[in-house]
């Protein structure tokens, strides 16, 4: 279906055919599975497996004093985080903060930031769904 | 470093430090720099450091300053364009020659009027009111950055730094 409609009517498509249904966090999570699809054809679901690795894994590509997700987020992802700058992060599992993932311009806008931060590029769709898969499931 | 955040030892360690640090801080006067209320500069501009207080710059650093947040500081703080005038307004409404001038005209004390810096930690007056800290305190790992006010003005995010 979303290979004939445009991009931006296929998402309001699948917004409209999930929310009756889900809430905005699965919403995200559909969304991504869509956009997977159109990136790679033989896309076949996220991993919260890959995501952890994405979480923990060092990088060279981005900046030297945030090698890793968990500069700031921590290790345990139910654990609080603090930037370089002494600010406290909430923890990232979705159980620990019942609010996070469900605003979709506040991921958006974080997942830009940050992975141009630790990878020196943005993070693919297919990265932003295993780590928010991951999170989901902690 | 296995697990680099164990709020407990981190509370302990802080705590610690900060006593020696207080102690030398305490001797202040009573500043005070009324803290940012607009909720969308706290989100958008609180996130990363503490939102710092719109009464510590003049107004046209904030200018300068929202006129590039793409590269902010190496890291990428942008907004779209309306978010970032809303928050730009309020910055410079408050700003440290404007709004906000009974609380800051010592702090703008020294600096030129043609000069418009990024940062509180580079205007002169800040800069003498922080000459008495040795560096091992700037480089202590509950430190790290002068940027990092919290450390040792406890009560910065509400506003006070004479402690
Ligand atoms: C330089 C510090 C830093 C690093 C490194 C970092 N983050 Fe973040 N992250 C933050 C801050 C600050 C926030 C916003 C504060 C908050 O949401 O509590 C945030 C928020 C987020 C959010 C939005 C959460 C929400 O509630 O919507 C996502 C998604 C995210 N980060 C993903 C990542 C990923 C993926 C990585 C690694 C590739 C990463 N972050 C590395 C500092 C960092
Ligand atoms: C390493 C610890 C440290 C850090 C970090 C730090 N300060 Fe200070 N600050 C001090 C000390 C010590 C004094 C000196 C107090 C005195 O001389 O009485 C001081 C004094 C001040 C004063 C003058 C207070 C008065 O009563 O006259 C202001 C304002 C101030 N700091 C603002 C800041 C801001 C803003 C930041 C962050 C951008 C910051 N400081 C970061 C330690 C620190
Ligand atoms: C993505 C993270 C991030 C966001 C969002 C962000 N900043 Fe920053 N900011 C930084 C970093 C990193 C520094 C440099 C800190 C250091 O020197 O250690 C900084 C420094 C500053 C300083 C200078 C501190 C000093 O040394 O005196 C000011 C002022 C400032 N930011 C204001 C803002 C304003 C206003 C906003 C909102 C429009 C904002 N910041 C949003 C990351 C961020």
């Amino acid at each position: 279906m979303c290979r004939k409609l445009a991009i931006p009517l296929c998402i309001v498509a699948t917004i409209l055919s999930t929310s009756l249904f889900a809430g905005p966090r699965e919403d995200l999570l559909t969304q991504y599975a869509t956009a997977a699809k159109t990136e790679t054809p033989t896309f076949s679901g996220f991993s919260a497996a890959r995501g952890k690795t994405l979480h923990t894994h060092k990088f060279a590509g981005g900046k030297p004093d945030t090698p890793a997700c968990t500069a700031c987020h921590g290790e345990n992802p139910r654990g609080a985080g603090r930037t370089l700058t002494g600010k406290d992060i909430e923890a990232v599992a979705a159980s620990v903060t019942p609010k996070r993932y469900t605003d979709p311009a506040k991921v958006e806008k974080w997942f830009k930031r940050n992975c141009k931060e630790v990878l020196g590029r943005e993070c693919t769709v297919l990265e932003k769904g295993d780590w928010l898969s991951y999170m989901l499931s902690q | 470093m296995n697990i680099p955040y164990r709020p407990l030892a981190l509370g302990l360690v802080a705590l610690a430090f900060s006593a020696v640090v207080l102690q030398r801080a305490q001797a202040g006067g009573d500043d005070y720099f009324p803290p940012v209320v607009d909720p969308l500069v706290k989100e958008e501009c609180g996130s990363c450091h503490i939102a710092f207080a719109p009464s510590m710059l003049p107004a046209r650093s904030w200018q300068r300053m929202m006129g590039n947040l793409k590269d902010h500081f190496g890291d990428d703080a942008s907004l779209d364009a309306d978010t970032a005038a809303r928050i730009s307004s309020y910055l410079v409404t408050n700003a440290a020659d404007t709004g906000g001038k009974r609380y800051s005209s010592k702090l703008l004390r020294g600096l030129a009027p043609n000069r418009a810096p990024l940062r509180i930690t580079e205007l002169p007056k800040w800069v003498s009111e922080h000459r008495e800290v040795p560096a091992w305190e700037w480089k202590h790992k509950d430190v790290r950055t002068k940027a990092n006010c919290v450390a040792c003005h406890a009560d910065a995010e509400r506003g006070f730094y004479e402690d």
